[in-house]
């Protein structure tokens, strides 16, 4: 444990006693821990699965950042890269992966496509971001973001994390949280939250 | 084979048929047959038994909507080399039905699939024809030009409110949901019920029963979420006990529209696309379509710049084969090491390409006539020394941890046999196509750029397992240095561009097939240009979606825990597949 | 030793991973603490003859980019005497309608005297979030007026308007552009010294 990481700067420890003596709150303690074992999910989309992997790899060592536990599980990961392209075909089983996941989760929308469609946003097929439907906590930009913007954008995710307080996180609050809907595919993508101006914006021209 | 078929067969091929059944297609720019609907069955049985058109490349079409008719376009090719077979149906637009080749040629199965799903031509006869990247219900056929899309702007880039009068509107706030969807009207979400996909489940075999053991009945759901299926790939296979009964891939999880996308951008813009398709072999994706625009053009490339460019196809040859061994590795179980050593090769690989293009992955390096910028003897010293030194050493040390570890043999010997007459017949390419020991290389059958003049082996397999997959790889790795050792010492210096770069090329109206061998298999691109700024047909030829036809048939029989390996040493990449 | 490979293909393999185990400390050893945090040790970690230790230690150690490297575009301004900002596109729109995605939006300006445009950008939008990096507008852009950045490390919490860059976001000075790209940057000033010449 480095003392500056963890104790509170506002409280001075007296000289004698700094080698002795760690004062911190639990706050700090709580992130600390959670942000040094981020584990993300493995689960690639597209193109940026590849950074992705090579991040992964020898070279740029995400076990450096205590994230090295890849598992395509979605039951314990902390953190969904999204890594590519986001199609109306694979949305609901990225929103059911986002509600199987145990909180505290969180997303990363990696690269232009996961963002916005990026280049393909004008696609048949392709949801304009992945925030239409999941929260998202950082957004790397970049077609594709290097490796080394990656671990930028783990960084500052361990950055937001590092800042929340157990008092005001949502998973401690009372009662569970709510699943996001899972979208249906019908003739298009039908998010359920949006049914009623469905509903509304298709009605035949004669009847409005 | 009859002895008017070895003169010259093509020639007076609209002669052996009845008059009436084969014209040759004269529009300016096309080339090949135009078959009579009625008589494509015949036509092309004949094709391959009698003149030994064996193996069924591609198969396309592209929408006329001036003259109301769809064009299914089919490029058939001999095994044993040579130029392509060209033969078109053509069949009005308000009824599209064509008869079915998959009993012909089983590789077309896929192909056809997609043409129903895109284009809405219906094949009759074909045993499955369900949509296979968009999905049961979904409105409309996308490929055809009176098909919109929702962010819909205009028919053809550059889109006229960019410039000079541009504004940036999310193209989000111009649809009525806030969102990239559009409803049939009257449509209503809640009482819509959603497709089931009770045609995938019953089109699965579920009789064969084993004696031995009491074995029970499974159906099973691998992915689009798993760690084995290399993306967003999903397998539906029914299981008696452990063995595979019957197998069905189902894909488009990563279908992005590039077709769609490509006849909106002009010829230069899909470039960058082009990287994004087989994402880790971004540079031969370039070469294959920038040799398809080049035939159209008429372009000649510059002899530094053909070598550049086989320099740069090679080292990504190299590359992907090394992270397809590595991932291989990957799906037997040994979980990341053999691809942690991959990955170093690759990333050294990747310095160059950065170097070269700016871009690790999407390289965007290729231009028509040439290449965007010319490689510093830095960079040369750089792929002299891989070359020379690190590779060779690095494949010797490949060799020593896996040719013969028993575990590996074990696992992959006799595993997933392809025999090569299923392997011809199914339309597969590439290293799959090769380990059968069909000696089918597309840069010796029909040598493009400068690979004629190259000294290299084409690499078979005998077995066609999986083992003979690996092996072939790794001496393409070997024959990929043999190929660039010749050309560091042969390149010679000069321009790497015909002309002066431009954003908007002239292309004459016309049809071409452009193809390399890429490090997958036969990767192409058919374009259809009616000589305006932007390809009027943009379709590309996928390797891995066509070797996918295979997956099924290589299955059957195996053990739930092989489809794994047989997948992997299919070596796929999503984004090309769904593309 | 093939034959011993043959018939004990495992041990070889366990040996393979053992080598590579013993190489780093090997490595580490006879090159000394000079093969970390030092921009020679990075660079010695990328060549061809590098064994050990591959990792770069980001974000204390960074790979170094090549000149060529690109991630977002930016617009380049020459910096006048008195410290104006003289953009040196001209708003001709050769980038907007090159652009694969689409993704870059210019208002040309209007000389408010004549009424007539003038060879300025009032306004230029790049969405960020739709572009891919693709370099073809600093590579078709006429007057060198577009270049790409090398800045890599833009990760952020929130999109929308933040990632649509306006001509606040994109301006940067031509001191910066010969920083990161300093031989394009010579050879471009060299050909448009060369193309002024014959006119003076």
């Amino acid at each position: 444990m480095s003392p500056e990481g963890l104790s509170k700067p506002e409280y001075q420890v007296p000289q004698e006693m700094q080698n002795q003596v760690a004062l911190t709150t639990l706050d700090r303690l709580y992130n600390w821990s959670r942000k040094n074992s981020v584990w993300p999910m493995m689960f690639g989309l597209a193109c940026c699965a590849i950074e992705m992997i090579a991040a992964a790899a020898s070279r740029y060592d995400l076990a450096r950042f205590g994230m090295e536990v890849m598992r395509p599980s979605p039951r314990q990961s902390d953190v969904m890269l999204v890594s590519g392209t986001v199609t109306k075909k694979m949305i609901p089983q990225i929103v059911r992966l986002y509600n199987q996941m145990p909180e505290p989760k969180y997303v990363i929308a990696m690269g232009a496509c996961a963002t916005s469609g990026g280049p393909f946003k004008e696609g048949y097929n392709v949801v304009a971001g992945v925030d239409k439907f999941i929260p998202v906590d950082v957004y790397i930009p970049g077609c594709p973001p290097t490796p080394q913007a990656l671990l930028h954008g783990l960084m500052t995710l361990q950055k937001k994390i590092e800042g929340q307080s157990l008092k005001e996180v949502s998973w401690y609050q009372k009662g569970p949280g709510e699943p996001i809907p899972v979208p249906v595919l019908g003739p298009d993508l039908i998010d359920m939250r949006k049914a009623a101006v469905i509903r509304e914006n298709s009605q035949p021209v004669a009847d409005a | 084979m009859t002895e008017a078929t070895l003169v010259n067969p093509l020639e007076t091929l609209v002669e052996h048929f009845p008059s009436g059944w084969v014209k040759k297609d004269d529009r300016p720019g096309y080339s090949g047959f135009i078959v009579e609907r009625e008589h494509l069955l015949d036509f092309a049985r004949a094709m391959r038994d009698d003149f030994g058109f064996d193996y069924l490349s591609m198969v396309t079409a592209s929408d006329y909507l001036a003259e109301g008719i769809f064009d299914v376009v089919y490029y058939a090719y001999k095994t044993i080399g040579g130029p392509a077979l060209v033969f078109k149906v053509q069949v009005p637009r308000e009824d599209a039905v064509v008869p079915s080749l998959v009993a012909l040629y089983p590789g077309a199965d896929f192909q056809e699939r997609e043409l129903w799903d895109l284009m809405g031509i219906r094949f009759e006869g074909h045993p499955d024809l369900r949509r296979i990247l968009m999905w049961e219900g979904f409105e409309g056929h996308p490929l055809r030009k009176d098909w919109k899309e929702p962010f819909y702007e205009e028919d053809v880039k550059p889109f006229k409110s960019r410039w000079p009068e541009g504004k940036p509107i999310h193209a989000d706030d111009r649809n009525p949901f806030n969102d990239n969807v559009q409803y049939p009207t009257g449509f209503d979400p809640e009482r819509w019920v959603p497709e089931a996909e009770t045609l995938l489940y019953s089109g699965l075999q579920q009789t064969a029963h084993y004696e031995e053991f009491k074995t029970d009945e499974l159906i099973v759901n691998m992915g689009p979420q798993h760690p084995s299926t290399h993306g967003v790939f999903r397998m539906v296979v029914s299981l008696q006990g452990e063995k595979i009964v019957d197998l069905k891939p189902v894909m488009g999880y990563l279908h992005r529209n590039h077709e769609k996308i490509g006849e909106r951008n002009t010829f230069l813009q899909n470039m960058p696309f082009t990287d994004r398709l087989d994402y880790t072999t971004s540079m031969s994706n370039n070469f294959a379509y920038a040799l398809a625009v080049e035939k159209l053009m008429g372009l000649q490339v510059p002899e530094r710049a053909e070598y550049i460019r086989v320099i740069m196809a090679e080292l990504t040859r190299i590359m992907n084969h090394f992270f397809a061994t590595g991932f291989l590795l990957n799906d037997l179980g040994v979980y990341f090491t053999a691809s942690l050593y991959a990955i170093e090769e690759r990333e050294l690989i990747l310095d160059i390409f950065e170097e070269v293009s700016g871009s690790r992955m999407m390289c965007n390096y290729f231009r028509f006539g040439g290449v965007v910028r010319d490689v510093s003897d830095e960079v040369l010293k750089k792929i002299h020394n891989l070359i020379y030194d690190r590779i060779p050493r690095k494949l010797d040390q490949f060799d020593a941890y896996l040719t013969n570890n028993e575990i590996l043999r074990t696992r992959c010997e006799g595993v997933g046999v392809l025999t090569a007459d299923q392997a011809i017949a199914l339309s597969t390419a590439g290293p799959i196509l090769r380990a059968s020991g069909v000696p089918y290389d597309v840069r010796r059958a029909d040598p493009y750029s400068i690979y004629d003049r190259l000294d290299f082996d084409v690499v078979t397999g005998i077995h066609g397992d999986i083992y003979d997959r690996y092996l072939v790889r790794v001496g393409e790795i070997k024959e990929s240095i043999k190929i660039i050792k010749q050309l560091l010492r042969d390149i010679p210096g000069g321009p790497i561009l015909a002309g002066k770069p431009a954003y908007q090329v002239r292309v004459p109206a016309g049809e071409s097939y452009g193809r390399v061998e890429g490090p997958k298999g036969e990767l192409g691109f058919y374009i259809v240009s009616s000589g305006k700024p932007n390809p009027e047909r943009y379709h590309v030829r996928a390797p891995t979606f066509i070797n996918l036809t295979s997956l099924a048939p290589m299955s059957r029989g195996e053990k739930v825990a092989d489809v794994v390996v047989i997948l992997g040493a299919i070596d796929i990449v999503l984004g090309e597949v769904d593309r | 030793m093939k034959n011993f490979g043959k018939r004990f293909g495992v041990m070889s393999s366990l040996g393979v991973t053992m080598g590579h185990f013993f190489d780093t400390y090997i490595v580490d050893l006879v090159k000394g603490r000079k093969r970390y945090w030092t921009p020679e040790g990075i660079e010695a970690r990328r060549q061809a003859d590098t064994e050990g230790i591959f990792t770069i230690q980001y974000p204390e150690e960074q790979l170094p980019v090549p000149e060529e490297f690109r991630v977002l575009p930016f617009l380049v301004y020459d910096e006048g005497e008195n410290g104006e900002k003289n953009l040196r596109c001209t708003a001709c729109g050769i980038c907007a309608k090159v652009c694969p995605p689409q993704c870059i939006w210019i208002y040309r300006a209007t000389d408010p005297v004549t009424g007539k445009p003038s060879p300025h950008p009032a306004e230029f939008h790049i969405d960020m979030d739709i572009c891919m990096n693709c370099g073809f507008c600093a590579e078709y852009c006429p007057f060198d007026a577009i270049k790409m950045d090398h800045d890599f490390e833009l990760a952020s919490y929130t999109r929308g308007e933040s990632h649509l860059y306006g001509l606040d976001k994109l301006m940067k000075p031509v001191s910066y552009y010969e920083s990161i790209r300093p031989v394009n940057a010579s050879r471009e000033a060299a050909a448009r010294a060369e193309k002024a010449r014959p006119k003076a």
